[in-house]
């Protein structure tokens, strides 16, 4: 039978801490990015004028058929020859994680897009009339009226996408970058202590996002009229 | 930018000689297909299995559905493919884990990438089969009841037949995230479609041509798939129902 030995996980917390902060900054950025983004892709999609519609029906369509993985080593290919070649920037320390947080705002606002824009057709349309009676304009419409209540409904799936999100980061572990997951990953190998890591990870995560979506469940109760 | 593009890099050999690049490409396409269909029948089984679970009228039964969930909700799949992969042949009895590591490394990943994505997917088709269950009106399984059906007879004849068709589009995108999340295997080494364009990037530092090719393949997958769940979505719809005629 195998004898565990928590030990070394003590003596990893800063490495561990510092990996969290990673996992922090990318969920952050992500979600910040993703709902600016997202919006202006909802927006753009519900226009009703062709070429925008088409333009951010492909982006969504085509970052959502894709996975994950597939897009972050997209972006670790295409953003370290963007940055040398247009900003002539170097090959600095950081580019895994420029590379991350690019491909997680962008990937993740098609995810956000399509969350926005269920919750904008979810506002009955009397009250973009009502709106365009009063005199406003379609940008006034959708900002002072529509917008707010949508976001409103939305608020339990955007957080429950973005607990999605923080799981997703571990995924930068495909180009190197030491997140929460790939710090422990690393000390786990250093130490020969693997099993123990992984499932200090696993629990670590799991207390995480278990609290996280049943503060979501009691909001979500909260806003429900 | 001085990139040189060469599309015709499919076609040359690799460096073993036996198969073209193109055949290392539909290789690995065939690993993400046999992996992603087989997570898929296990998660449809579990799933549906846990989900009825979630609905019986005991307390200790649905709550251990709903903490199988929990649990394989709330832990990222990266970490539990590395638990199946690392840290479960270790845990097992001692003769069982051993015959494990000593199998041959691709089996050894298949299975672990096969029940890793079984059992997490599982998770997310119990909770639709859950809802498509409750969306059910309560006079259908008093029906049933009422009628002499045993508490199983009333399941099989009754709720699931109408619950499975009600959910069926949200299984459907379901689905489609089984082949999106069979990427993640690339993580533990088996060559599955991912891992191939990374070995091709190695092998031949045509980047672009590669990473192309391979997104093309999961756009290909998914509209594929797509297309097949609408054709049995309206096979099966509902009369009466949203969708339904």
């Amino acid at each position: 039978m195998y004898e565990f030995d928590w030990t070394s996980i003590p003596g990893a917390l800063p490495i561990l801490a510092d990996g969290m902060l990673v996992t922090l900054e990318i969920t952050a950025t992500a979600i910040l990015v993703g709902i600016v983004w997202g919006t202006l892709l909802a927006l753009a999609r519900l226009s009703g004028s062709p070429p925008l519609v088409w333009l951010a029906a492909g982006y969504v369509n085509l970052f959502r058929a894709v996975p994950l993985v597939m897009v972050i080593l997209w972006f670790y290919l295409i953003v370290p020859a963007m940055l040398t070649n247009w900003l002539g920037v170097g090959q600095g320390s950081d580019i895994r994680m420029i590379s991350a947080l690019v491909a997680f705002a962008l990937f993740e606002s098609a995810y956000y897009a399509e969350i926005i824009r269920a919750g904008v057709q979810s506002v009955p349309k009397g009250q973009v009339n009502a709106a365009y009676a009063l005199g406003m304009t379609y940008p006034q419409a959708m900002r002072l009226v529509v917008l707010p209540q949508a976001f409103r409904n939305m608020v339990p799936l955007l957080l429950t996408q973005a607990i999605i999100l923080f799981q997703d980061t571990s995924l930068v572990y495909v180009i190197g970058l030491a997140d929460f997951f790939g710090s422990a990953y690393k000390v786990g190998d250093r130490d020969g202590r693997l099993v123990e890591m992984l499932l200090f990870a696993g629990a670590v995560y799991f207390v995480l996002c278990f609290g996280a979506s049943l503060l979501v469940r009691q909001l979500q109760k909260r806003f429900a009229t | 930018m001085s990139y040189s593009w060469n599309w015709d890099i499919f076609l040359s050999p690799t460096p073993s000689g036996e198969s073209t690049y193109l055949g290392w490409l539909i290789e690995g396409l065939q690993w993400t297909v046999t992996l992603s269909l087989g997570a898929w029948i296990i998660a449809l089984i579990l799933g549906s299995l846990l989900g009825v679970l979630r609905t019986v009228p005991s307390r200790w039964l649905s709550g251990l559905a709903a903490v199988y969930v929990e649990i394989f909700r709330n832990v990222p799949l990266l970490v539990q493919l590395f638990i199946w992969y690392f840290v479960l042949p270790e845990l097992l009895p001692a003769g069982l884990g051993e015959a494990i590591k000593q199998s041959d490394p691709m089996t050894q990943q298949f299975f672990a990438a096969l029940l890793c994505l079984g059992c997490f997917t599982a998770a997310r088709v119990c909770e639709q089969v859950r809802a498509g269950i409750q969306s059910l009106p309560r006079g259908q399984r008093s029906a049933g009841l009422a009628l002499g059906f045993t508490l199983p007879q009333t399941y099989r004849y009754v709720l699931l037949p109408m619950a499975f068709r009600i959910v069926l589009p949200p299984l459907t995108s379901e689905f489609l995230n089984v082949f999106k999340n069979s990427a993640v295997a690339s993580t533990i080494g088996l060559i599955e479609l991912s891992r191939q364009s990374q070995q091709l990037v190695d092998y031949t530092a045509q980047a672009y041509e590669a990473f192309i090719a391979v997104t093309l393949l999961y756009v290909l997958i998914n509209v594929t798939v797509m297309l097949a769940m609408r054709a049995l979505e309206r096979r099966t719809r509902v009369p009466g129902y949203i969708g339904g005629k």
